[in-house]
């Protein structure tokens, strides 16, 4: 990163940290479902580019074979990373499918409202 | 710089109760995360994540809140108890980062065992000069293959959950009493 201050080490992990609890304090203090789902995804994208920041080498070009390039980022992050976002994409639509059944069966999405009509019935 | 700008998308998800702006937010969070990847010489995760993460999953989230209602009710709860479990959880990440490589570092462990292999052999042996595509179809094929698996689950899954949606049947429900559903139209 060219910027006139520079950068520590390891202030990429950490600012990653910060957004990674970001999404962990949505997922936990929301009541609201959609809401901790995209929670979730914030979380999720946060180790995406822990992982991304970790395959990061300095004057490493596009893991894409040329004659003219020594130095190539690690392309295993990613690989592993690709899969990760098809994956992640798959469990939120699951998610956003059960929020669909929930509110079908409740008729709110709502966390506490749900626990409220669960008392109800009992 | 983007990560800071990240940032301040994530604090706004926490922060709104318009759940279309919520979405909208998150969308961005996406495309920015791409951004960054193009920096970061990721491009193949970059356009994954532009198009799936930042395309598919913000378009299912709309299709979802046109269902169920952009506003999120204001709750009541104590936040505390959250944000103190947030705040050591993120402390103990914290610590420990503090012996990782740092950002950039060519001989960091991971950078050192079967990588030089990848790149000095997969142009012969697979015949692809993109090392990720070599690793990703054929190194790593069967991981791939689990990861098709999963989306067809998913797919099944979402297909379980959505197609009866039109049917009387219920679990828990007998056939006679009214549904919910009928509940709420009424």
């Amino acid at each position: 990163m060219q910027l006139p201050v520079e950068i520590p080490g390891l202030l990429n992990y950490w600012i990653v940290i910060v957004l990674m609890m970001v999404g962990f304090f949505v997922v936990i203090s929301h009541g609201n479902l959609v809401k901790k789902i995209v929670g979730l995804n914030v979380f999720q994208v946060s180790v995406f580019v822990l992982y991304i920041t970790m395959s990061k080498i300095d004057g490493g070009a596009a893991p894409i074979l040329d004659d003219a390039i020594k130095n190539y980022s690690n392309p295993l992050p990613h690989v592993l990373i690709l899969t990760a976002i098809v994956v992640g994409v798959a469990t939120t639509a699951l998610g956003l499918a059960l929020i669909v059944r929930i509110r079908d069966a409740y008729g709110t999405i709502e966390d506490d409202e749900i626990t409220n009509q669960e008392r109800d019935d009992a | 710089m983007i990560l800071f700008l990240m940032a301040i998308a994530a604090f706004g998800i926490i922060k709104l109760r318009n759940l279309f702006a919520v979405v909208m937010l998150s969308g961005i969070f996406s495309l920015l995360a791409a951004s960054l990847y193009v920096h970061l010489t990721a491009v193949d995760v970059a356009f994954t994540e532009a198009s799936v993460g930042a395309g598919i999953s913000t378009l299912l989230m709309l299709a979802t809140l046109a269902i169920t209602g952009e506003y999120e009710k204001k709750h009541t709860t104590n936040n505390l108890f959250p944000l103190l479990i947030v705040v050591v959880t993120g402390a103990a990440l914290i610590y420990g980062t503090l012996d990782m490589p740092l950002y950039g570092a060519a001989n960091a462990p991971a950078n050192l065992h079967l990588i030089p292999r990848f790149i000095e052999q997969s142009g012969t042996e697979i015949g692809i000069p993109n090392i990720v595509t070599s690793v990703l179809a054929s190194y790593r094929g069967y991981d791939t293959l689990g990861e098709t698996v999963v989306i067809f689950t998913a797919a099944i899954g979402v297909l379980v959950l959505l197609g009866r949606g039109r049917n009387r049947w219920r679990p828990g429900i007998s056939a006679d009493a009214p549904s919910k559903d009928e509940e709420n139209e009424v």
